[in-house]
C-alpha cells in the first residue's frame, strides 16, 4: 500500500476520533455543571485542560466562560483541536483517499462535516447543543461501523484502526488527568456525595459507565476507576485495551519492529503500575511517561510508514 | 406520444440511424423499431434506470469551484445509442492504425534524424515554433519506438457521410472510462437489445491497455509494477485514473508518491518502503512531469524522471514529447507524412485545412471568414475558437488581429455540419449533433476500440460536445448488418 494512503486513512481516522471524543466531553460537563453545587463548580476550564491548548486560548480570548470555550471547542476553526476543524482535517484526508474506502465512506464524512458545519449554531447555544452533539457522536460512530462492515481488512484498514486507537489512548489518559485532579479537593469529607459525581462524569466522557458497572460490580470510587480506564483488557477505551488494539493492527503491516517496541513497553509500563494506590502527584507522572510514550509510539509509526519518511527499501 | 419515427425531421443533414426517406438505416432497424414499442412511461422508466444507475456506480466528471473545492456532477448519458455498421468500421479501424502508425513514425523521426523535415516534407519553421516540441527528449529511443502509445482521435461525419478526423490527442487524452461505463448502463436499461443484436463488446480495454504497458516494461518480468500517474483529486479527469487504475489493479500515485533513487530508477513510496517502478501510465502533461526537465515550479510531477527515463529504467505512456504531433499544423500534414512514411494514401481524409503562416492561405482565411472555423493550434476542449458562420463581425473582427498577429497559431477549416443522430428529449427522439473519440493502443502491436466515445451537443443546434459546456454521451454500438 501507498505510503500515503496508508497516511491518510490514519489520520482521517484520528481526526474523526477526535471530534467524537470532545463531542461526548462537552456534553458530559455540560450535565456535570448541572449537578454540582455552585460553590464548587470546576466550570468549563478543565475542557481547556485537557484540549492541551491553554496558551492559544487565553491568547484568543479573554475569559473562560461557558460561552467562549463551548465556541473555542466546536466552532473554532482557528482552534484545529475544535470539533469542527478535526473534521475538516478527516474531510480533506478522506477525500484524496476515497477510492481506498467503501464508497459511503467519503459521502458520509463529507455530510458529517457539513452537518456540523451548517448546525453550528445549535451546537453554540445551550437548548440545542446535547442534540447537535448527540449528531456527531453518532455520525463518526456510523463512519466506524460502516468501515468495519464493509471494508476488507486489510492494512489501509488497520492504518485507520490504529489511528484511532492512539486517538483513543491518549484522550483517555488526558481526561483522567485533568479530571482526577481539578473537579474535587481529595479526601473532602463534606462533599463526598458529589465524589461519586465526579467519578461518573470521567466514566461517562469515555462512555465507560456502563461497562465499568458491569465489569467492576462495585461503587464509582477513584481506585477502582482508574483501574478500569488503565488496565481493563476489555473495555475499549481502557488504555491497556487501546494498546493492544494498536498492536494487534501492527501485525498486519511490514516492517513493525519500531513501533511494536513502543507497545511493548506501554504495555509493561500499564501492567506494572497500581494506578489505584496513587496520589494525585504519582498519578500525574505516571500519565506523563505514558503521554510521552505515545509520542514515541506515534513517531515510531511515522517514521516507519509515512510518506516523507519512506526513503530506502 | 412516444417515440414516432415518421415525425423525425434528418432536414438535410446526415443522421446515424435515419436515412433522409425518413427509414432507419439496416442497421439501425430493430433499435428503432424497439424504440417505436415503448411507451412514454416505458421510455420514462429506462432514462430513471439509466440515471440511477450512474448514480450508484460513481459515473462523475468533476468541474472545480472556488467553494466546494469541487463538484462532482453525474456524467450526461443518453439511452438511444449510436450504431455504426461494422463494415464500415473495419476502414475506420484500418484507417485509424494507419494515421497513428505514421504518427509514431513521425515522432520518433523528429526526435532523431528529421529526415521528414530534410527531405521539405515537413517545413522547419513549424517545428521551430512548436509549443509541444520536447527538445529534451532528442536522440531518446522509447521501447519499440513508439511515443503515442495512447491516442484518441476525433472523428466527425458531415453532411455527405464522410467521416473526417477532426483531431489526434496524443498528450493525455481521456474519456475512455465513460466509453465503458456506457456501455454497462446500456447493458442494464437495454438488456433485450443485447440478445437481438450481435454488438461488439468494448470491456477488454482495460486489459488491452494493461497488456500494452506491460508490453514496454524496460526489464523482462513477469509481473511489472504499472502505476497510474494523476496530478490529484482537483483534475478534471480524476475519476478516470482512479477508474483505469482499479479495473487494471495498478497503484493510482501522485507525484509525490514516487521518488528517483541516485541509481535512476523510479521507485513508489510504500508502507513497506520503497518499490521499484516499470511502467507509468501518466495523465501529468509533460510541463510538469519532472520539476528538473520542465517546469521547475511543477509540484505535481517527480524530480529525475526523465532522467530514469532517458536511461531506459522506466517506461512512460505516452512519452513525453509526443504532443508534438497534436499540434493542428501539424495535422493538416498527416495525410503527407502517411505517404512519406508508408508511402501509402491516408484511408481517412482530414477536413481540408488552411493554414495561416502560409501567406496565400492566409489571406484566403482572411477574406472568407465568414465561412470558415478558425482554431488555435494548440488548445483543446473547443477553447479560442471562431465558428465564422455563426459570428458577429466584432468577433470575426477580433480574429483577423489574432490571425495578423500569430498566423503560426492559427488554421482554418470549413464548417463541418457534423451528422445527427436520435436523442431523448423528454420522450421523444429529436436530432442532436454528436462526434465519435476512438482510442488507439500502440505497443507491441495495436488495437482500436470498438466504436469509442460518441459525445453528444444535447442543446438543440450546438455542435459543442465537450462535457465541459452541456454536451452529453452514447453508448456507440458496432453491429454486424447480418446480425439484425
Amino acid at each position: 500500500m501507498l505510503s500515503r494512503v496508508g497516511e491518510n486513512l490514519y489520520w482521517m481516522a484520528r481526526y474523526l476520533e477526535r471530534a467524537e471524543n470532545s463531542a461526548r466531553l462537552i456534553n458530559v460537563n455540560t450535565n456535570l455543571l448541572l449537578d454540582l453545587p455552585k460553590r464548587v463548580q470546576p466550570g468549563w476550564e478543565p475542557l481547556i485542560e485537557i484540549s492541551g491548548s491553554r496558551s492559544d486560548y487565553t491568547s484568543q480570548y479573554p475569559t473562560i466562560d461557558e460561552r467562549s470555550v463551548v465556541k473555542y471547542l466546536i466552532g473554532d476553526t482557528n482552534h484545529p483541536g475544535s470539533i469542527l476543524s478535526s473534521l475538516g482535517f478527516a474531510r480533506e484526508n478522506a477525500r484524496t483517499v476515497r477510492d481506498f474506502m467503501p464508497r459511503e465512506t467519503w459521502e458520509n464524512v463529507n455530510e458529517l462535516y457539513l452537518y456540523a458545519k451548517g448546525n453550528l449554531a445549535s451546537g453554540l447555544g445551550h437548548r440545542r447543543r446535547y442534540e447537535y452533539l448527540r449528531g456527531i457522536i453518532h455520525g463518526v460512530q456510523q463512519i466506524s461501523g460502516l468501515l468495519a462492515g464493509t471494508m476488507t481488512h486489510d492494512e489501509g484498514y488497520n492504518m485507520l484502526r490504529m489511528g484511532r486507537n492512539l486517538e483513543r489512548a491518549d484522550m483517555t489518559i488526558r481526561i483522567i488527568d485533568v479530571r482526577s485532579a481539578n473537579l474535587l479537593p481529595e479526601l473532602s469529607k463534606e462533599l463526598t456525595p458529589f465524589e461519586n459525581i465526579q467519578w461518573m462524569s470521567v466514566l461517562k466522557s469515555l462512555s465507560a459507565y456502563q461497562m465499568y458497572r458491569r465489569a467492576m460490580q462495585v461503587r464509582v470510587r477513584r481506585p477502582d476507576v482508574l483501574r478500569f480506564l488503565f488496565k481493563e483488557r476489555l473495555f475499549p477505551r481502557a488504555f491497556y485495551h487501546t494498546v493492544t488494539e494498536v498492536e494487534s493492527c501492527l501485525e498486519y503491516l511490514p516492517r513493525r519492529e519500531a513501533p511494536l517496541r513502543c507497545v511493548s513497553d506501554l504495555k509493561e509500563r500499564v501492567a506494572a503500575a497500581h494506578p489505584e494506590n496513587f496520589d494525585q502527584r504519582e498519578l500525574h507522572e505516571f500519565i506523563d511517561t505514558l503521554e510521552i510514550g505515545l509520542i514515541d509510539l506515534n513517531r515510531a509509526i511515522s517514521d516507519t510508514y509515512f510518506l516523507a519518511n519512506v526513503t530506502s527499501a | 406520444m412516444a417515440i414516432r419515427w415518421g415525425g423525425y425531421r434528418v432536414k438535410g443533414l446526415h443522421d446515424e440511424l435515419i436515412r433522409a426517406t425518413g427509414k432507419p438505416r439496416p442497421a439501425a432497424v430493430r433499435l428503432c423499431e424497439y424504440l417505436r414499442s415503448l411507451n412514454d412511461a416505458e421510455i420514462e422508466e429506462r432514462k430513471q434506470a439509466s440515471e440511477a444507475a450512474i448514480r450508484v456506480m460513481g459515473v462523475t466528471f468533476r468541474v472545480y469551484s472556488e467553494e466546494g473545492g469541487s463538484i462532482d456532477r453525474a456524467w450526461p448519458f443518453d439511452i438511444i445509442p449510436r450504431i455504426i455498421a461494422a463494415s464500415e468500421w473495419r476502414r475506420i479501424e484500418a484507417g485509424l492504425k494507419q494515421r497513428v502508425h505514421a504518427l509514431n513514425l513521425f515522432i520518433d523521426d523528429l526526435y532523431h534524424d528529421q529526415r521528414v523535415v530534410r527531405d521539405g516534407v515537413f517545413p522547419n519553421e513549424i517545428l521551430a515554433s512548436s509549443k509541444n516540441f520536447r527538445p529534451q527528449c532528442v536522440g531518446i529511443n522509447p521501447s519499440r519506438g513508439v511515443w503515442a502509445h495512447i491516442c484518441g482521435s476525433d472523428l466527425v461525419r458531415d453532411k455527405d457521410g464522410t467521416v473526417y478526423v477532426l483531431e489526434d490527442n496524443l498528450r493525455v487524452p481521456s474519456g475512455v472510462s465513460y466509453m465503458l461505463e456506457n456501455r454497462l448502463v446500456q447493458k442494464r436499461i437495454f438488456p433485450e437489445l443485447f440478445e437481438q443484436y450481435s454488438i461488439e463488446p468494448v470491456d477488454d480495454y482495460p486489459s488491452q491497455l494493461y497488456d500494452m504497458l506491460c508490453s514496454i516494461a524496460p526489464r523482462p518480468s513477469e509481473k511489472p509494477e504499472v502505476v497510474v500517474l494523476t496530478p490529484g483529486i482537483y483534475n478534471s479527469a480524476y475519476f478516470e485514473h482512479s477508474y483505469l487504475a482499479q479495473q487494471m489493479g495498478a497503484e493510482l500515485v501522485e507525484g509525490r508518491d514516487l521518488v528517483v533513487g541516485d541509481d535512476d530508477i523510479v521507485y513508489m513510496r510504500t508502507i513497506g518502503g520503497l518499490t521499484r517502478v516499470d511502467v507509468i501510465y501518466r495523465r501529468v502533461d509533460d510541463l510538469f512531469l519532472d520539476p528538473e526537465a520542465f517546469n521547475p515550479d511543477s509540484t505535481l510531477g517527480v524530480r529525475g524522471l526523465l532522467r530514469a527515463w532517458k536511461k531506459g529504467n522506466v517506461a512512460l505512456a505516452n512519452a513525453p514529447g509526443a504532443g508534438v504531433a497534436d499540434d493542428k499544423v501539424v495535422y493538416a500534414l498527416v495525410p503527407k507524412m502517411i505517404k512519406y512514411y508508408l508511402g501509402e494514401e491516408a484511408i481517412l481524409p482530414n477536413v481540408p485545412t488552411y493554414l495561416c503562416m502560409d501567406d496565400k492561405e492566409r489571406e484566403y482565411v482572411l477574406a472568407n471568414l465568414d465561412k470558415l472555423v478558425v482554431k488555435p493550434a494548440n488548445e483543446s476542449g473547443g477553447y479560442g475558437m471562431l465558428i465564422g458562420p455563426h459570428a458577429t463581425q466584432k468577433e470575426r473582427d477580433e480574429f483577423v488581429r489574432l490571425i495578423r498577429r500569430d498566423p503560426r497559431n492559427y488554421i482554418a477549416q470549413p464548417l463541418v455540419t457534423l451528422s445527427t443522430t436520435p436523442t431523448l428529449v423528454g420522450t421523444r427522439a429529436e436530432p442532436r449533433h454528436i462526434d465519435l473519440r476512438p482510442f488507439i493502443l500502440s505497443g507491441e502491436s495495436v488495437y482500436v476500440t470498438n466504436g469509442g466515445l460518441t459525445r453528444v451537443a444535447l442543446r438543440k443546434g450546438s455542435t459543442v460536445v465537450n462535457s465541459s459546456q452541456g454536451g452529453g454521451s452514447k453508448d456507440t454500438w458496432i453491429v454486424e448488418e447480418g446480425s439484425t
